[in-house]
């Protein structure tokens, strides 16, 4: 399967990437690791005139400490962030989502950015940075702006992300003493999750990501606000497709896809100590 | 666009279209057909390669994003007439049957030691899960991993 032709452009930084975007607006995608865009490409879903590769942007590949969060790069690979001593102690459920994303080859190409900019409600990934209410700094020509997980998932394959900002870095907050549980549900390895489920408990906060349970990443408000009014993990899961609205297709029927978000949501919060 | 990358040691340049797949300039470019095309949706692993040392399926890489990187194919692998030890354990435990899977499971099995050397057999197995082998049911792929890894330990 050959993409349709494009026309291609390096950014070496990130200035001419936004610069680039600028310039060719709706016209352009932008390619990372290329893990989510090629096979659009390829499936001829996805067909931009202008592709701007920011793969070779090193400043925009790292794990940093600060006080109370981690700052990522957009461009850091699946790989660094499922081995990283940080991400393992203080976000330990982003390297649990993060392990579980394709197969070691996928992850030595993927990057985070990539993946939360995709947008995609199958993706194992936005679960947990719902999970850990994560933000996200977005660059455009006028500047820098923070976006919430919750404010940047628009709809399917859809995001905050405006035609000229570029997702620079994802900033996790440091929860050390959280307890967590990633919990995917598939037929074969390496495939999709038919619903996935992200689970944090950090004192008395609660954060649960679902995966494939809407036409965007979303969290289960309902379930969270039970456990944080004291109901137990039988009781609150109960509440896990409270108001969504999971697709049916030939994986799963709406009906399962809910059924399947309460099983998984009770296991991760009982795995969570609920 | 001119794109050039060394392969296996050698330098590879070419005039190419920015949609190239890489697996096609290593085929059709650099004439090496040890990498095979499978699912060509980045599913099955047979066209496994090594893109700075790390293993990644050559149908879901532009040719353009390898663009002055260092690629080894299963050809890069053995050294004259001395085959890699994986070459060798999968040649030992008879890790293969129709051969179609196995230049990519090759190249995944290396690199999966070079990140874990001495792996536990669910390492083994979660480590080759991006490879898909139609003929031999996995065991004696599983096995021969193992072997190479204690050869090399």
């Amino acid at each position: 399967m050959i993409p349709a032709a494009f026309d291609y452009q390096r950014a070496d930084s990130k200035e001419q990437a936004i610069s680039l975007l600028s310039e060719h607006g709706d016209e352009a995608k932008v390619l990372a690791g290329g893990h989510s865009l090629i096979p659009l490409m390829k499936y001829r879903l996805a067909a931009p005139g202008v592709v701007i590769d920011v793969g070779r942007i090193e400043e925009l590949s790292y794990v940093r400490e600060e006080d109370d969060y981690l700052a990522i790069g957009a461009l850091t690979r699946h790989r660094e962030i499922e081995t990283s001593d940080l991400v393992l102690t203080n976000s330990g459920l982003l390297a649990a989502a993060t392990k579980q994303v394709g197969d070691p080859q996928v992850r030595h190409r993927g990057t985070i950015g990539g993946a939360l900019a995709h947008g995609d409600p199958a993706s194992d990934i936005p679960s947990a940075v719902l999970a850990l209410r994560a933000s996200f700094i977005i660059q455009g020509p006028s500047g820098e702006r923070e976006v919430q997980a919750d404010d940047f998932f628009t709809g399917f394959l859809e995001t905050a992300l405006e035609s000229d900002e570029l997702l620079t870095e994802v900033r996790v907050p440091k929860l050390p003493n959280s307890t967590w549980s990633f919990q995917k549900f598939n037929r074969r390895a390496q495939d999709w999750a038919i619903v996935g489920a992200s689970v944090l408990i950090a004192d008395n906060q609660c954060g649960v990501g679902l995966v494939n349970m809407d036409s965007k990443p979303v969290r289960a408000l309902p379930l969270e606000q039970a456990i944080e009014s004291g109901a137990s993990a039988e009781e609150a899961s109960e509440l896990a497709a409270e108001g969504l609205e999971p697709p049916s297709d030939l994986n799963a029927s709406t009906e399962y896809r809910s059924h399947l978000a309460r099983v998984l949501t009770k296991r991760g919060l009982q795995e969570s100590g609920k | 666009m001119k794109v050039s990358m060394t392969i296996n040691g050698t330098e590879v340049s070419a005039d190419v279209e920015p949609r190239t797949l890489l697996v096609h300039f290593i085929r059709e470019q650099a004439n090496l057909k040890g990498t095979n095309i499978g699912c060509d949706s980045s599913s099955c692993g047979a066209c496994t390669i090594h893109l700075n040392g790390e293993s990644v399926k050559s149908c879901t890489v532009f040719a353009v994003q390898a663009d002055e990187q260092e690629v080894t194919t299963i050809e890069g692998l053995a050294d004259g007439e001395t085959l890699h030890p994986m070459q060798e354990a999968f040649r030992d435990c008879h890790a293969l049957q129709c051969g179609y899977c196995t230049p990519g499971m090759v190249m995944a099995a290396v690199s999966l030691l070079d990140e874990v050397p001495t792996p536990t057999e669910l390492e083994v197995r979660e480590g080759l899960e991006g490879n898909l082998c139609r003929c031999t049911g996995y065991h004696n792929i599983v096995k021969a991993v193992l072997q190479a890894s204690g050869s090399k330990s």
